[in-house]
């Protein structure tokens, strides 16, 4: 009957189980019209993702289901569920699912000769001719296994039954249990060969992880993966974490950080949707930054989400005002939202499954993670690198800023994470002790910064009321210089520019000096100068009497000597007049 | 094909007449020879005392659900208490007896 299944036919029509994730890694549900086999250890879900199954047909897509129970009363099933907000009692009564349970007691019955299983047909048969059933649950049918003695009766009865359902065109759900070294405990995968699907509870370091993988598929190209799944108050949930390519859109959009010089050493602030690690040893300020940024995106108008897997909200908030940064308002207008969980209370799968699920139901622009570094406590170091990677695609593909708050230990080196997971990294803001002159004090610089020609500064940054404040760090001849060695290099600083003013003050006062000298100098050579000139004009202008006396005198003589008329009178110069 | 043979002569311990339910799906030849295998029993441990009555899911499929049949043929005493309950075609005789009680209560006599 396998050889139906139609290998490799392109257009296998199927039907959605409206199960968040698991149509995803499908390609579409469960194949339309054929038994699909769920199996599993006691107490992973099986039940539960038969039961959404029917539900949401039954809510969703219109289609009725009918459920056979074959360990649980439909009282005790409905009773179940409801805490899931699945009212069975009331699609029963509105002839949407129909419940009933198969009850098969090894001790009343006594089997005496051949047998078949036509009563569970026909009541099966019944039961989806009532609601019109498309789809059909039998959980746990191995059960019958233990209720009847004649096992090959059994098997063949089986292989009819799936034969069956086939033929009534029903897409059915059969629950088993997990076997040793097989899939089902009494190997109910031969009957069942189009669509397997395994469901896992595992406990790895006291930390239990369910996990979802579609063994087999036939006819369709399904994920492989195991796929971490959650249940939850919203029902069962699987996460198709790896199907993510590399194909999320680059923003070019800047997001400020919150402190205006971080930005400036950024190129004006990280790109929208990339990552940003703020990673730094203990008590170097990266929760702080962290919340800046936050406190950023909250002013934007913008949602964040605020993981906190060592503090309580209160204490951030606490801790946060006392650096002048109020969250309070963020979390009153619901715009910052913070969720705080021990890293190790669930494994990494289920809190990646639980973050996927916060994100698309809070839908922020910017998520927090403080710190990634207590996740290798709940797995291994290279599963919390897996899991961060799967996150950040996650994020990227969102167009969601992510913040990445690492704790570095104090030996190692700092350009190194423990989660190894640099490389995913778009934005790397490296925060370190400087210990120098017997104190330490915080250094902050940026050492990576895809697509910005980013500072290659060391800047000091200080927490102050005010928030953090960046600070230009002094390199001296003993190295950079920080703190107190930096304020007594500023006052060294200033001291020395006070000398220079002076020594400048005292060279124009010098010059000043000079200056009246000499127009001193000038002035009293001018006032001799006065002093001679006046004389010599006197004497010049005594000579040039003298010398027109002395004409005078010959004129006068001549015009004595009027007698010697004849005589050719003499020119006179500067005498115009003449006698006449 | 309801059948009903009642004697009631003998007085039991066991007190009264003895009810018995076949379900049945179809006549089927599962079904012909367990009601015959039955009706052959009957005769020879509960002579007078005993009504058989057949039940075909085929005609009625309600009572498959509430009187929980899941194997076909079933074999329900409903008399006296407690409710037995032996499957198949009831070729095994000596596991009939057992399921139905009759065989300690046989040995009784």
């Amino acid at each position: 009957m396998s050889v139906t299944g139609g290998a490799g036919r392109p257009g296998l029509e199927k039907t959605p189980t409206g199960i968040h994730g698991l149509d995803e890694i499908t390609g579409g549900g469960l194949p339309k019209g054929r038994p699909t086999l769920v199996c599993g250890a006691a107490g992973c879900g099986k039940t539960l993702l038969a039961m959404e199954f029917l539900v949401r047909g039954a809510t969703e897509f219109g289609e009725p289901g009918v459920f056979f129970a074959f360990e649980e009363t439909a009282g005790e099933l409905a009773q179940n569920v409801r805490s899931l907000g699945f009212d069975l009692d009331a699609l029963a009564a509105q002839n949407r699912v129909s419940l009933e349970h198969i009850r098969v007691e090894r001790t009343e019955i006594e089997e005496a000769g051949d047998f078949d299983l036509e009563g569970l047909f026909i009541r099966l048969g019944l039961a989806i001719d009532t609601v019109r059933a498309k789809r059909v649950v039998l959980d746990t049918l191995e059960t019958l296994f233990g209720g009847f003695d004649n096992q090959a009766i059994l098997r063949s009865e089986l292989r009819r039954l799936f034969r069956w359902l086939k033929d009534r065109g029903v897409t059915a759900v059969i629950t088993a249990e997990r076997g040793d070294g097989s899939l089902t405990r009494q190997g109910l995968e031969e009957y069942v060969s189009d669509c397997v699907i395994l469901l896992d509870h595992r406990v790895t370091d006291q930390v239990s992880t369910r996990r979802l993988r579609v063994v087999k598929y036939r006819g369709t190209a399904h994920g492989t993966n195991e796929y971490p799944f959650l249940i939850d108050e919203s029902g069962f949930s699987v996460l198709p974490l790896t199907s993510l390519g590399l194909d999320h859109p680059a923003s070019t959009e800047r997001v400020s950080t919150g402190i205006p010089r971080l930005d400036a050493m950024l190129g004006s602030g990280v790109f929208r949707g990339t990552s940003v690690l703020l990673s730094g040893t203990a008590g170097t300020g990266k929760s702080s930054i962290a919340a800046h940024l936050a406190d950023a995106a909250c002013r934007r108008g913008e949602r964040c989400l605020y993981y906190s897997f060592e503090e309580s909200p209160a204490q951030i908030l606490r801790n946060m005002r006392s650096i002048g940064l109020d969250l309070g308002p963020w979390v009153a207008t619901k715009q910052l939202r913070f969720i705080t969980t021990r890293p190790t209370l669930f494994g990494l799968e289920m809190h990646l499954a639980a973050m996927h699920k916060h994100v698309r139901e809070f839908d922020p622009a910017l998520v927090v993670i403080d710190p990634i570094s207590n996740f290798a406590t709940a797995g291994t170091a290279g599963e919390a690198n897996a899991m961060l990677l799967r996150l950040v695609d996650f994020l990227k593909a969102r167009g969601t800023t992510a913040v990445f708050v690492s704790l570095t230990s104090g030996g190692g080196t700092l350009e190194a994470t423990e989660q190894q997971i640099s490389s995913l990294i778009d934005t790397w803001i490296l925060l370190r002790d400087i210990e120098l002159g017997g104190e330490r004090n915080r250094g902050l610089y940026v050492l990576k910064s895809r697509g910005t020609a980013h500072s290659n500064q060391i800047r000091e940054f200080v927490l102050t009321d005010l928030g953090v404040e960046l600070r230009d760090v002094y390199v001296g001849p003993e190295g950079v210089l920080t703190g107190s060695m930096r304020a007594a290099q500023e006052a060294r600083e200033q001291a020395a520019a006070e000398e220079r003013k002076q020594a400048i003050a005292t060279r124009r006062r010098e010059v000043e000096r000079r200056r009246a000298a000499v127009e001193a100098q000038i002035a009293t050579l001018r006032a001799g100068f006065v002093t001679d000139e006046a004389e010599l004009e006197h004497l010049i202008a005594a000579e040039e009497a003298a010398d027109r006396q002395l004409r005078d005198d010959r004129a006068a003589m001549a015009r004595n000597r009027r007698a010697d008329a004849n005589e050719p009178e003499p020119t006179a110069p500067g005498r115009p007049g003449g006698a006449a | 094909m309801n059948t009903a043979d009642n004697t009631p002569a003998t007085p039991d311990p066991d007190a009264g007449t003895w009810e018995l339910r076949l379900y049945v799906a179809g006549k089927t030849p599962k079904s012909v020879t367990a009601f015959e295998n039955l009706k052959k029993m009957c005769e020879q441990h509960l002579p007078g005392r005993y009504r058989i009555e057949v039940v075909d899911l085929i005609e009625n499929p309600r009572l498959a659900k509430e009187d929980e049949i899941v194997a076909i043929p079933t074999l329900v005493r409903k008399l006296p208490d407690p409710i037995r309950r032996v499957i198949g075609d009831l070729s095994n005789v000596e596991k009939t007896l057992v399921g139905l009680q009759l065989r300690p209560a046989a040995q009784g006599w």
